[in-house]
């Protein structure tokens, strides 16, 4: 199965956005509030290009993980459109992976659910663990690994999706700092030897620009794109390079004077 | 561009800080010695049963009550010898034991299926959920006379109150696991597909299964105790002499040995159940989960 991890552009030449937000908004119930309904994504307009990495950026209840969990189909928009390229894989903070099942079983359940023949499944999956540097990790149950390793499962169970997008919701926020350095690094790999594209939510300004291609700042109650950057430093990135640190430092002043506008309210 | 040409492993590169990071993060596990588990939990029981023993004579030998009300254990003991001599001891254990193994099983094919309704659907949930936990409360020895009186005295009887009594609980323990899977595990199965039956199979099912084990543990208990309750109540000659039925000719024939022995089988069989299929199963799933504290 070489195939499975091709280039997205490749197989599909006509299509030209791996998502696209058109206009989108959400509301949800909120009796105590004047008109029965808080607005938590106001009017989103946002396009990720097949192969690129974006990361969306705001602080706590800037709607951020709502606005994956869109992207991903778990809920519906109140306004507006999504469209994606195929169903997207999603990651979560919390590694997601299921208790009852190895780490190599778990990355054939998710091949299992996409309809990948049984004797492939095995060899697949032990592919997959190898993408992320978990040779011999097949048999292992998920609470003998350590957060890292968890967290390199379920990205190879999001992998086994096959999907053109990857949608990420804080994936590394619980880790600590060297394994999430660690993981940034095999991020980076990986996207660039797959081609996936990856929406990527974060609150880590740092972590944001390490990563990116694009960074989406977004504002908060209601969840609206205040700014946007295109990061040009080459990959591989560190964490700690002078230049992701200068990008950092002026989008951080964006993204305090954002918080403080809630403030003088 | 498939992604198995990856980069040679160096020990000062990220590979290497990666296995170094797994090592120090992993979680260690051994093997205890034989010995010590022998010595953890075989020997309590044993003590335990050997001081009950023990006050048993001590009564006896200080005749607080006469020989009739309470026989000493080398009388119950000589009723288990003639019983296994006469070839008739494991005919009761067999009568009774496969009444209520089949009226378990019928119970786990009724309500497995009954439990996932409950759990899954709003409609079902709020029309019977109340009534299915209330009906847990209910001893099932209520449940004899009507169903003598609706099936007669045979077989029949005696499974619809094994139903009446396990059902509950197999269905209830199924909906106490699919209401403890933590949501985002069900979020995972949707976005990979798991949805409908294939979400109950993959997902609800495998997740469930420590509720639903320890519902099965209680729907064995109900269902052992309900046919006893049956045996003794609902005795008749076509029906064979099972465990209940030992205790009620007991009764009648005023042999308090014959009672006595009749109880520790019961109570036996009861143990045994739980100790040989049970325990072993709830441990391995707790277990292979990390939900079992080693020390």
């Amino acid at each position: 199965m070489a195939t499975t991890l091709t280039k997205a552009a490749e197989g599909a030449t006509a299509v030209t956005h791996a998502a696209r937000i058109e206009h989108v908004s959400k509301s949800f119930p909120a009796p105590g509030l004047p008109g029965g309904q808080q607005l938590v994504l106001d009017d989103i307009t946002l396009d990720v290009a097949p192969g690129e990495f974006v990361t969306l950026l705001g602080a706590s209840g800037c709607g951020k993980s709502t606005l994956l969990n869109l992207v991903a189909g778990l809920d519906l928009p109140s306004t507006g459109t999504i469209s994606t390229d195929g169903r997207p894989a999603l990651m979560f903070q919390e590694h997601a992976l299921f208790p009852w099942l190895t780490a190599g079983k778990n990355i054939e359940l998710a091949l299992r659910l996409r309809g990948v023949a049984g004797p492939e499944r095995r060899q697949e999956a032990e592919r997959l663990l190898e993408l992320v540097r978990l040779q011999g990790a097949y048999r292992k149950r998920v609470h003998e690994l350590s957060g890292g390793m968890r967290q390199r499962v379920a990205l190879a169970r999001a992998l086994a999706q096959d999907s053109r997008l990857l949608l990420m919701d804080e994936p590394f926020a619980a880790l600590d700092a060297i394994t999430r350095d660690v993981l940034h690094d095999e991020l980076t790999r990986i996207w660039s030897e797959t081609g996936l594209s990856v929406l990527f939510v974060t609150h880590n300004v740092r972590e944001a620009v390490r990563l990116a291609q694009r960074v989406v700042l977004l504002a908060s109650r209601p969840g609206r794109i205040a700014q946007e950057w295109t990061v040009g430093i080459p990959q591989p990135r560190r964490i700690e390079d002078s230049a992701v640190a200068e990008l950092s430092v002026e989008i951080t002043e964006e993204l305090r004077g954002e918080i403080r506008r809630h403030g003088r309210h | 561009m498939a992604g198995t040409d990856t980069r040679p492993r160096d020990a000062r590169g990220p590979a290497g800080l990666e296995a170094g990071l797994d090592a120090l993060d992993s979680v260690q596990t051994g093997r205890t010695p034989l010995r010590e588990t022998l010595a953890r939990t075989v020997l309590p029981p044993v003590v335990a049963v050997a001081l009950v023993l023990v006050v048993w004579l001590l009564l006896v030998w200080a005749e607080v009550a006469p020989a009739y009300k309470l026989p000493p254990p080398s009388a119950v003991w000589d009723e288990v010898l003639d019983a296994w001599l006469q070839g008739t001891l494991l005919d009761h254990i067999w009568t009774s034991v496969s009444r209520g193994l089949l009226g378990f099983l019928m119970a786990l094919a009724i309500g497995t299926p009954l439990g996932l309704l409950v759990a899954r659907v709003e409609f079902v949930r709020a029309a019977i959920g109340p009534l299915l936990s209330g009906l847990q409360s209910l001893p099932s020895v209520a449940w004899v006379p009507p169903a003598v009186i609706w099936l007669g005295l045979n077989d029949s009887m005696m499974y619809a109150v094994i139903l009446l009594g396990a059902v509950p609980s197999v269905a209830n323990g199924l909906v106490a696991g699919i209401d403890q899977i933590p949501p985002l595990l069900l979020r995972a199965g949707r976005t990979l597909g798991a949805t409908g039956l294939r979400g109950a199979r993959h997902i609800v099912m495998p997740g469930a299964l420590p509720g639903y084990l320890a519902g099965l543990k209680q729907g064995w208990a109900f269902s052992w105790r309900s046919l006893m309750a049956a045996e003794i109540i609902a005795s008749s000659p076509d029906l064979g002499v099972g465990l209940g039925q030992l205790l009620e000719n007991g009764r009648n024939n005023a042999s308090m040995s014959q009672v006595f022995l009749a109880i520790f089988l019961i109570l036996l069989v009861g143990i045994a159940i739980d100790l040989l299929i049970f325990s072993p199963l709830e441990r391995w799933v707790l277990r292979s989960r990390g939900l079992l504290a080693t020390r």
